[in-house]
């Protein structure tokens, strides 16, 4: 039995709690790591998505639960209507999902050439015969604009630059013609002048193609360029949805605040003033602080509330979803209650 | 040339010999820098900067083919030294290096607090284990970590305290110059920044000088005073920060600044076809002319630096 | 494929390895093309009729290469090169005489003298008188024999003659007179006179002068030509080192895939088998298979097979398919639907060529040695000639102590020479695979 999604939405996410154990010795449980703590969000038919976090936020965990790497302890994926729980699902799943990793020398198996490499997803899903598998090849490298093709077909990935591997990585990605791929870090490890083209690529060929993306960064500048909306990412939860131009301009929960005002652009004065950082490290997955994840280091800590219980979303404006209970419309009007009296 | 500089690198060469050639990491590279201040040096990756770094702490592997130029370092010719009085007059005495990913290596089996203070003790600096802890409780103040972790092993320290402690040892022996070799690209944004303000804060108490090699330009602003960018073994520009910041002079620079995304500037992105050359036969002439949209006839020759506003050097025939 | 061939002659030591295995290789191509398997075995099984030509215990003919050397070849003399006269007398009775002559032309003794006769006759055998004339005239008479089957008359072994002549046959019967530590050179004769009583009857006498040198590998207890041995050796040691290193580091190979891959209680279990049987000691094993079950070397291989695979190899692959198994690019084949089986042989197992095949070949000797050790212990194959065996031949026979080194030395030295060029490649195999290891230039 389906559960509706929203109409329209290709990928909705339910709820999704994903744990991993810790295990002594291999099979005495010491506790779980809680990397995904209740993630819900709709990706609709052609947008672009970015989910920004730093390490331990639990974003790349959550790139891989969508893909079907990791199985979710709790929780839901409904992709173009259909749940996504067994393994047959995961099978037809699969086959439109593409995955573009951050690594693009240790995505590419070193022992096969470009065009086995562009195989092997085709044959896995029966696509025969031969030359239809060929023609599916040759258009796709067309696409990522690694040619002449016959010149790349022969080669392996230690013959090929960077920029050109990841080219070959999203070549992979998208040779199943899926309808949506998720970008882990896509870009990190490739040098500034390259970085953009590979996005501009990947940007092209969701508009050409109609594709769903969501683009895993810590970068947030290069956010603005390639996406529609940001989700915030910490502890594990998202914390902030909103549409690119609304969180840049105004963020709204404190910790996507401290982000922005940590990123440089390169502009001289920087080296005159110190930035504010917010104190702390990032929380444990094992043993993760009470309520919102975030009121150790937050400035604007409001005792009694924050960390009694996890906030909700609330909607301080249209589209934009914060959570926290600076936010909290009943609590807003007692603080200003307060403040009057 | 001795200037009244702290450091000042003339025609610094460095070749590697390989199997299939030498390779030309360093090709006269000349730099200077004042006393108390932070040059940036800038590029991509294989552009020679990492290299450069170790030529001017003479961190040289075993197949060196070329290693010639000269490195003045407070009015002294530090080339000229044997390797005994280098090693023991001028590395980490007087220059020190963080190096690349250097939170990772961190020996795992020592304590932070005994790790810190290796250098003094090889350096004879301390002669007690109690001094020698004084002062690296001391330089662990400077970087922001807490006393208490003086006991505590790699493992149980976050990156970003760990890429603290590595700088904490190549401040205790109180050098006058420490190269950082990418010091935040490991890092999470908030780390980053945190590390940043560390470096501002000794910068400023300490009066500290910096050389700081990074591909990461909107984090070099952060600390730069001056700035020099890499291309191909080869320096193509330098300038003061506030000028390089705000207008490149060389169309390298001025592509690679456009290639940067911004958060808060609206501006059209742009990146750079193709791939620079390989450093075992560099081209002749000009080593940017293939890629760059500004080329015409004379790039055929490699172009000298040339003054631009009295303290700007670019090395590029548009600027004759 | 063809340039990590090139790579790999850029050293001297693949380059000899290789050339070192090329000699072993054309050695069994030679061995099986020349002498087929089943002729092998019946000549070395044969027993001392098959050899009964040969000396015992010869020295190969090249110890005659050593200036000062002169050791005498075997001489063989066949009725057909003997004179014969006949004579008829009444009925079908003739009496006949035969002369084998020959000439010594060597400073040494002959080791043995030995007469032999094939006889053929319906009713009555033949008999014969046998003398001896040597060059300066002397008769000495031997003996007188009814020959009535097929037999050998060893002159040598006559211990009547010898108490007779006061020495051994074969130096006073060829001795110079003036000087008895010396053969008399010149024209030897044995004289054969007799009865022949049946029309068809026939006698075919030859007499064999043995040599102390025989063959390119000289002879063994049982008169064996040693060239059989150490060249189908050769393939026997080749197949079997091949198919132990094969099965062994195949089967290594893919129960640590299967372990790293399916972790949890599989990868445990493996391991646990693994330390167990790397605690057991092959050796007392394979004695105690060898000893209480069979010495067939079929049953051998496959016991060591057995043991070699849950070996040291296991530790190493796993080791290995640890860190393949987080490759970016394995998560990225479960992605786009890889199943287990797909990842395990096309995705981890490639990534394992370049520890194996270094490994492989320098695995091979040392199952070559096992096998020879096995035999020297005497457990080695009852069947088959191989340099083990030859090696026990000798080292029960007492070798080193009678001086008879050639017989030890040559199957060792052709089992050093297999080991060393598996090695030397082996090892240059690593450098041309793992460059991390190759010296800095």
């Amino acid at each position: 039995m389906n559960a509706t999604t929203s109409d329209g939405a290709l990928l909705s996410v339910r709820g999704l709690h994903t744990c991993f154990e810790l295990r002594r010795w291999g099979f005495i449980r010491v506790g779980h790591v809680r990397a995904l703590d209740g993630v819900s969000f709709e990706l609709g038919r052609g947008e672009a998505v970015a989910i920004v976090g730093e390490s331990g936020s639990g974003k790349s965990t959550l790139a891989k639960t969508i893909l079907g790497l990791h199985l979710p302890t709790k929780g839901e994926i409904f992709f173009d209507g259909r749940t996504v729980r067994g393994q047959e699902d995961l099978q037809w799943y699969r086959s439109h999902v593409g995955y573009v990793q951050q690594d693009p020398y240790g995505a590419l198996p070193p022992f096969m050439n470009v065009q086995r490499i562009l195989e092997e997803p085709l044959l896995i899903n029966g696509v025969t015969p031969k030359e239809r598998r060929l023609y599916r090849i040759n258009k796709v490298l067309d696409e990522v604009k690694l040619t002449p093709v016959d010149d790349f077909l022969p080669r392996f990935p230690h013959m090929l630059s960077g920029g050109q591997q990841q080219r070959l990585v999203v070549a992979r990605a998208m040779i199943l013609e899926p309808q949506l791929i998720v970008a882990d870090e896509p870009v990190s490890m490739l040098d500034a002048s390259v970085r953009v083209e590979i996005l501009q690529l990947l940007r092209g060929l969701q508009a050409r193609h109609n594709l769903s993306l969501i683009y895993i960064t810590h970068d947030l500048s290069t956010v603005r360029y390639f996406c529609e909306r940001v989700f915030v990412m910490y502890g594990g939860k998202i914390i902030e949805q909103a549409r690119v131009g609304q969180l840049i301009d105004s963020p709204r929960h404190p910790y996507t605040q401290a982000l922005l005002a940590a990123i440089p652009d390169p502009d001289p004065a920087n080296a005159t003033r110190i930035r504010p950082v917010p104190a702390g490290e990032p929380p444990s997955l094992l043993h993760p602080p009470s309520g919102c994840r975030f009121h150790p280091r937050c400035p604007a800590f409001m005792k009694g509330i924050c960390e009694v219980e996890v906030p909700p979303d609330f909607e301080p404006s249209s589209g934009h979803m914060v959570a926290c209970y600076l936010y909290d419309p009943s609590i807003e009007q007692m603080r200003r209650g307060v403040s009057r009296a | 040339m001795t200037s009244n500089g702290l450091l000042s690198v003339e025609n610094l060469h460095l070749y590697f010999r390989t199997l299939k050639g030498p390779v030309q990491a360093v090709d006269g590279v000349s730099l200077t820098l004042q006393r108390g201040r932070t040059v940036v040096v800038v590029g991509e990756s294989g552009c020679g900067k990492t290299s450069l770094g170790r030529a001017i702490l003479r961190l040289l592997p075993r197949n060196v083919h070329t290693y010639t130029g000269k490195v003045w370092l407070n009015g002294l010719d530090v080339m000229t030294l044997s390797e005994e009085q280098f090693r023991k007059q001028v590395r980490w005495i007087r220059i020190a290096l963080v190096p690349q990913a250097a939170m990772n290596s961190l020996n795992p089996v020592l304590r932070v607090g005994d790790q810190v203070a290796e250098p003094l003790i090889i350096h004879g600096r301390a002669h007690t284990s109690e001094e020698a802890r004084k002062s690296a409780a001391e330089v662990f103040r400077h970087v922001g970590v807490p006393i208490d972790f003086l006991d505590r092993y790699p493992f149980e320290l976050s990156g970003g305290m760990r890429q603290r402690v590595a700088l904490a040892m190549a401040l205790i022996t109180q050098p006058d110059l420490i190269i950082l070799d990418e010091p935040t690209s490991a890092l999470d944004v908030l780390t980053q920044a945190n590390i940043m303000n560390v470096l501002k804060t000794i910068k400023r108490e300490l009066g500290m000088s910096f050389f700081l090699i990074t591909h990461d330009i909107a984090t070099s602003s952060e600390l730069a005073d001056d700035a020099a960018v890499m291309y191909a073994g080869q320096v193509v520009e330098t300038s003061r920060a506030g000028q390089f910041f705000k207008e490149p002079l060389h169309p390298y620079s001025r592509l690679l600044m456009a290639s940067v995304p911004t958060l808060h500037d609206d501006k059209a992105l742009g990146f750079i076809p193709g791939q620079p050359p390989s450093l075992i036969n560099p081209p002749t002439g000009c080593r940017f002319a293939d890629r760059c949209p500004a080329r015409f006839h004379k790039c055929s020759e490699e172009p000298p630096l040339f003054t631009v506003d009295s303290d700007r050097l670019v090395k590029c025939w548009l600027y004759a | 494929m063809s340039r990590a061939f090139r790579d790999l002659l850029k050293y001297p030591s693949a380059a000899a390895g290789l050339a070192i295995i090329a000699f072993l290789v054309a050695m069994s191509i030679y061995a099986v093309a020349t002498i087929p398997y089943s002729e092998a075995i019946r000549l070395w099984r044969g027993g001392e009729a098959l050899w009964a030509e040969n000396p015992r215990n010869a020295s190969p003919v090249w110890v005659n290469l050593v200036p000062g050397r002169d050791l005498p070849r075997t001489i063989v003399v066949r009725s057909h090169q003997a004179v014969r006269t006949e004579k008829k007398l009444n009925g079908d009775v003739r009496q006949f005489s035969i002369s084998l002559a020959f000439d010594y032309p060597y400073r040494k003794f002959p080791r043995e003298l030995a007469v032999f006769f094939e006889p053929e006759y319906t009713d009555r055998a033949p008999n014969v008188a046998l003398l001896w004339r040597s060059p300066d005239g002397n008769e000495i008479r031997l003996t007188e024999i009814t020959v009535r089957r097929k037999e050998v008359y060893r002159i040598s072994a006559d211990s009547r003659l010898q108490q007779d002549l006061g020495g051994r046959p074969e130096v006073v019967l060829l001795g110079d007179p003036n000087a008895p530590d010396q053969p008399l050179r010149g024209r030897h004769e044995l004289m054969i006179r007799g009865f022949l009583f049946d029309e068809s009857s026939q006698l075919e006498p030859r007499l064999v002068v043995y040599g102390e040198v025989y063959g390119l590998a000289g002879t063994d207890h049982q008169r064996r030509d040693l060239i059989i041995p150490l060249l189908w050796g050769a393939p026997i040691a080749i197949a079997f080192g091949l198919l132990a290193a094969v099965g062994s580091t195949l089967s290594s190979l893919v129960i640590a895939a299967i372990g790293v891959w399916y972790g949890r209680w599989v990868d445990g279990l493996i391991q646990r088998i693994t330390e167990v049987n790397l605690i057991l000691p092959a050796l007392p094993i394979l004695i105690m298979i060898g000893t209480l079950y069979s010495r067939s070397i079929w049953v051998i291989l496959g016991v060591v097979i057995l043991l070699g695979v849950f070996g040291s190899g296991i530790k190493t692959y796993r080791a290995l398919f640890i860190q393949v198994k987080e490759a970016p690019y394995i998560e990225a084949a479960r992605a786009y639907g890889a199943g287990n089986l797909r990842a395990v042989f096309q995705y981890m197992i490639p990534r394992a060529v370049p520890v194996l095949v270094p490994q492989f070949v320098t695995l091979i000797p040392s199952f070559v040695f096992l096998e020879a050790s096995l035999a020297v212990l005497g457990l080695g194959d009852p069947v088959l000639p191989t340099w083990g065996k030859v090696i026990e031949d000798a080292y029960r026979q007492g070798a080193l102590f009678t001086g008879h080194y050639y017989w030890v030395l040559q199957p060792a030295v052709l089992l050093m020479l297999s080991g060393l060029g598996f090695t030397m490649l082996g090892f240059a195999l690593d450098r041309v695979f793992n460059p991390r290891l190759r010296e800095v230039s």
